[in-house]
């Protein structure tokens, strides 16, 4: 393995976003903490979600991992495909970098920005309103595995995409409505049978779901389950990139 | 002894389009190759299968022995391609550049003092923590043959490094390759000024619809020309109409200019200034002079196309 190869790549990864802080970390933040104190502010007395959780206290949890999933796949995505676009690719291209090393520095780089706009938006929150915790180990495990799944997904989006509209379309017309219907705002159980059982179809809910009972010691579904549901589909999103980048998809012609 | 670049039996299709067919060639160690042909040839196409950024259909290519499909790290380790097209990343400076591109290559902090050393040669040092996007067109260039030899590749392709560069940085440029290729790097540059080709290659291959139509050293090609003569004659008035047996042999026309190819055993150079004086062309200069690599490799090209 070209171990320095990939922590080159790696390195090279985390600096781009870190280079351009306000938009990849500060704004999404700010976006999370718009959400929670309109959404918290005109919600707080009219819904229960979970028995004695306050929503404001519910509500975090769940901006923090939309957060964390959107900035994932906007991590890997983008930094893909502004170098598809610009072409400057071909520096990585033409190195002895494995289609193997090359993704777990995409996908990793963009799990640390998952999680640490994530922590952001946590200890933002923190200011508002004191939050329990249950398990900071299932908190990890949920922010980690979930935003790598979403990383993987944001490889497949920046390589399948020609133009930033396709990849802007991606975002808008999958992740944003997946994300949105994860249960961020609600819990499940308050919607009608036929949305709730449709939300067992979103792999985004038990993502969240998880992380929220890390907070919580309480879910609609068992922690146990939705780990698995998040592992799966990171194992079958990753498998999926690995033959992608093997194959060289849009990027070796 | 192993050679620089071995391509055999090469295709490769886009589609409908056979841009390499079957294309055989090889490149000795230490060589200042060049690889020549019109826009459309698969020049582009042979270096990027080269580079691993393009893939064959069928055939071998390998780099200082190495495979570039089942060997591919150590080919690209051996390898280094300065590309046609202006690229960079915006996000970086060009010492960041630089160092990244090492690092990709497995060097690290090791590698600063040669990183030092291109930025010097290339003249890049006193913008070394300028963002790339500042850059000028000419130093960006500047910055990608550095990101190029910056793992100290033995075998080096530019692929058209002087297009668009105005003439102070392709002098430097060219006094900086000739170096490498001085202290034992194999060279395989491909350009469209073909007087830069003739000047520094040793050999030369012509590439034209995919296929090679001439492999040769310099002076072998030169030579292939030696049967034609350029004949060039400045008038009064620019010539409109001339016979049709001269009509046939001209190479340019340029207002009070005419540039004949004749043969030199079959046309009579008298012959032809009678001839142009007899269609009412007053003659104020004249004179002949050797083909050189552009006629060569235009003949060349142009006995493809016919059917």
């Amino acid at each position: 393995m070209n171990l320095r190869g990939f922590y080159t790549l790696l390195y090279k990864e985390l600096l781009r976003f870190y280079k351009v802080g306000f938009q990849t970390l500060l704004a999404p933040v700010l976006t999370a903490l718009l959400y929670l104190l309109v959404f918290g502010h005109v919600l707080e007395e009219h819904v229960q979600a979970f028995p004695g959780v306050r929503y404001t206290a519910f509500l975090i949890p769940g901006l923090m991992m939309m957060a964390v999933l959107q900035n994932a796949f906007a991590n890997s995505s983008s930094s893909l495909i502004q170098s598809k676009i610009t072409g400057n690719l071909i520096f990585i291209l033409m190195t002895p970098l494995s289609h193997v090393e090359f993704f777990l520095a995409f996908v990793l780089a963009a799990v640390v920005r998952g999680v640490v706009v994530g922590a952001g938006v946590y200890l933002a929150a923190l200011v508002f309103i004191p939050l329990p915790l249950h398990s900071a180990l299932i908190l990890l495990a949920f922010a980690v595995f979930g935003s790598a799944a979403l990383a993987t997904l944001g490889i497949i989006a920046g390589l399948w995409a020609d133009k930033f509209d396709q990849l802007a379309g991606f975002q808008n017309f999958i992740i944003m409505p997946l994300t949105f219907l994860s249960g961020v705002f609600y819990s499940i159980h308050s919607l009608p049978q036929f949305w709730q059982a449709l939300s067992h179809f979103n792999p985004f809910f038990y993502m969240n779901d998880g992380f929220r009972y890390g907070f919580f010691g309480v879910s609609d579904v068992s922690p146990e389950r939705s780990f698995a549901v998040v592992l799966l589909s990171l194992a079958l999103l990753s498998a999926l990139t690995l033959e992608l980048l093997r194959r060289g998809y849009k990027i070796r012609s | 002894m192993t050679a620089a670049v071995a391509i055999r039996g090469v295709h490769k299709r886009y589609r409908n389009v056979h841009a390499l067919k079957g294309v055989d060639l090889e490149i000795r160690r230490g060589e200042f190759f060049g690889l020549l042909g019109p826009n459309g040839a698969g020049k582009s196409t042979l270096i990027n299968i080269l580079a691993g950024l393009a893939r064959l259909d069928a055939g071998t290519v390998a780099v200082l022995g190495h495979d570039v499909v089942k060997d591919y790290r150590q080919a690209r380790r051996v390898l280094g391609v300065v590309p046609q097209e202006l690229v960079y990343d915006p996000f970086f400076s060009v010492r960041e550049v630089l160092r990244l591109q090492a690092g990709y290559f497995g060097l690290g902090r090791e590698n600063d003092a040669w990183i030092e050393e291109l930025l010097d040669a290339l003249m890049l040092a006193d913008k070394a923590e300028a963002n790339m996007r500042s850059l000028s067109g000419g130093m960006k260039r500047r910055v990608l043959v550095a990101q190029a030899l910056v793992h100290r590749p033995p075998v080096v392709v530019l692929d058209e490094p002087t297009a668009g560069v105005d003439v102070e940085l392709r002098q430097s440029l060219w006094q900086f390759i000739q170096r490498l290729h001085h202290e034992g790097h194999t060279i395989v540059l491909t350009t469209h000024y073909l007087e830069e080709a003739e000047a520094l290659c040793e050999r030369i291959a012509i590439l034209d619809r995919g296929a090679v139509i001439a492999l040769d050293s310099k002076q072998g090609l030169l030579a292939r020309g030696m049967d034609s003569v350029m004949f060039t004659v400045h008038t009064e008035s620019p010539i409109t109409q001339l016979p049709a047996a001269l009509e046939s042999k001209v190479k340019r026309r340029q207002g009070n200019e005419l540039v004949l190819q004749l043969h030199r055993r079959n046309d009579a150079i008298a012959d032809v200034v009678d001839e142009l004086r007899a269609h009412g062309a007053v003659i104020t200069d004249l004179h002949t002079e050797k083909p050189d690599l552009e006629d060569v490799f235009l003949e060349l090209t142009r006995k493809e196309r016919r059917p």
